[in-house]
């Protein structure tokens, strides 16, 4: 990032979508300066979600197994017979509301105020335990049934797309305790401010999963 | 989601808001949590009623999460159509369609697959769907 460099040196046309057509990082340019590169903040966030859709691509080809393998029990239990909805609906609850108090966290930190920050993380991080822990349950319900991975194509399936969720949730949980961490030594300064917009984007994207695998793996598996 | 006069077309990361407004901030997420558990509580009554037709069921369970993803991304990812948005915008519009060619490829694939399959007993077991 050489903020320094001559502006016009840098987007001579007149895109209007090229990023950082003001130089965000700085003070705004007069009117009618074409700005620099853009802000680190900007670069740092787009950068993660570029990250965020690649995984979700990643999702992707793990739910088109899951999809193709669904009527695959090879004589085992189907879903119908495993999935408890109000299980489900509990974990959503759980997700959902660990979303909404993320975003409150991040917009603690936008304001500087340390004591609402590390509450509503706090939170995050509780709710998101307790998604874990009811998903831990579950699984070991079901290994416990006789209905482990090696079962069928169908179970191997289900436990590689919930389990990958819950791998994600797992290292959320983690970056979120970092977070907490260095907002409490390090304070609000920008870099830790960037790490804090990473994480909500992270922990917002594992809810839109989640939106899905309740979806297709409980509400068409167990309702049909 | 009102950004500074001064600077009307500057860029904006996926998940900024521009939001130096506690109380306007903390209203968009409130939105944004009341639609999803809205939208959640419509997908479990959906799967329980009888009013929709059986088939049907799943239909509607396929737009109603799609309706919250959209959710989820307008109210807590701010992710909007607006000019400081575009780039945000075309990668997820590029990361949707490889997500449907991956998923939709493999069904339907698969699914001819099945389709041209010759009946072996022992085969049977493991591809047959549903």
């Amino acid at each position: 990032m050489t903020a320094t460099a001559p502006a016009d040196a840098r987007h001579p046309g007149h895109d209007p979508h090229v990023l950082g057509r003001h130089g965000g990082g700085h003070p705004p340019p007069a009117p009618g300066s074409d700005g620099g590169p853009a802000s680190k903040r900007i670069i740092v966030g787009y950068g993660f979600w570029l990250f965020l859709l690649s995984d979700i691509i990643m999702f992707s080809a793990i739910f088109a197994a899951y999809a193709v393998l669904q009527g695959a029990t090879a004589g085992g239990p189907d879903g119908r017979r495993l999935f408890s909805l109000s299980n489900a609906a509990i974990e959503t609850g759980c997700l959902l509301l660990s979303s909404f108090t993320c975003g409150l966290a991040s917009i603690a930190a936008t304001a500087k105020n340390q004591l609402w920050t590390q509450i509503a993380l706090l939170v995050t991080g509780l709710l998101g335990f307790a998604f874990l822990s009811l998903e831990l349950h579950e699984f070991a319900d079901m290994v416990a049934k006789g209905a482990g991975p090696q079962r069928s194509a169908f179970l191997s399936a289900f436990f590689a797309l919930v389990g990958c969720h819950g791998l994600h949730v797992s290292v959320g949980l983690l970056w979120l305790g970092t977070m907490m961490a260095q907002f409490y030594a390090k304070g609000f300064r920008a870099d830790i401010l960037r790490r804090m917009l990473c994480f909500s984007l992270f922990w917002h994207a594992l809810d839109i999963i989640w939106v899905a695998i309740l979806t297709i793996v409980y509400l068409m598996g167990a309702g049909r | 989601m009102s950004e500074p006069a001064h600077h009307p077309h500057d860029d904006t990361a996926p998940g900024d808001d521009h939001e130096v407004d506690v109380a306007a901030g903390v209203r968009g997420y409130l939105i944004g949590l009341a639609i999803a558990a809205l939208l959640t509580v419509a997908s479990f009554w959906a799967v329980g009623t009888h009013l929709i037709w059986g088939p049907g069921v799943g239909v509607a369970l396929a737009v109603l999460a799609i309706a919250q993803m959209g959710v989820h991304l307008v109210f807590f990812l701010h992710i909007t159509t607006g000019p400081d948005n575009t780039n945000n915008t075309l990668a997820l519009a590029f990361g949707v369609l490889i997500v449907a060619l991956v998923v939709g490829g493999s069904l339907w694939i698969m699914a001819n697959l099945n389709h041209n399959m010759l009946p072996m007993p022992q085969m049977t077991d493991l591809h047959t769907q549903r």
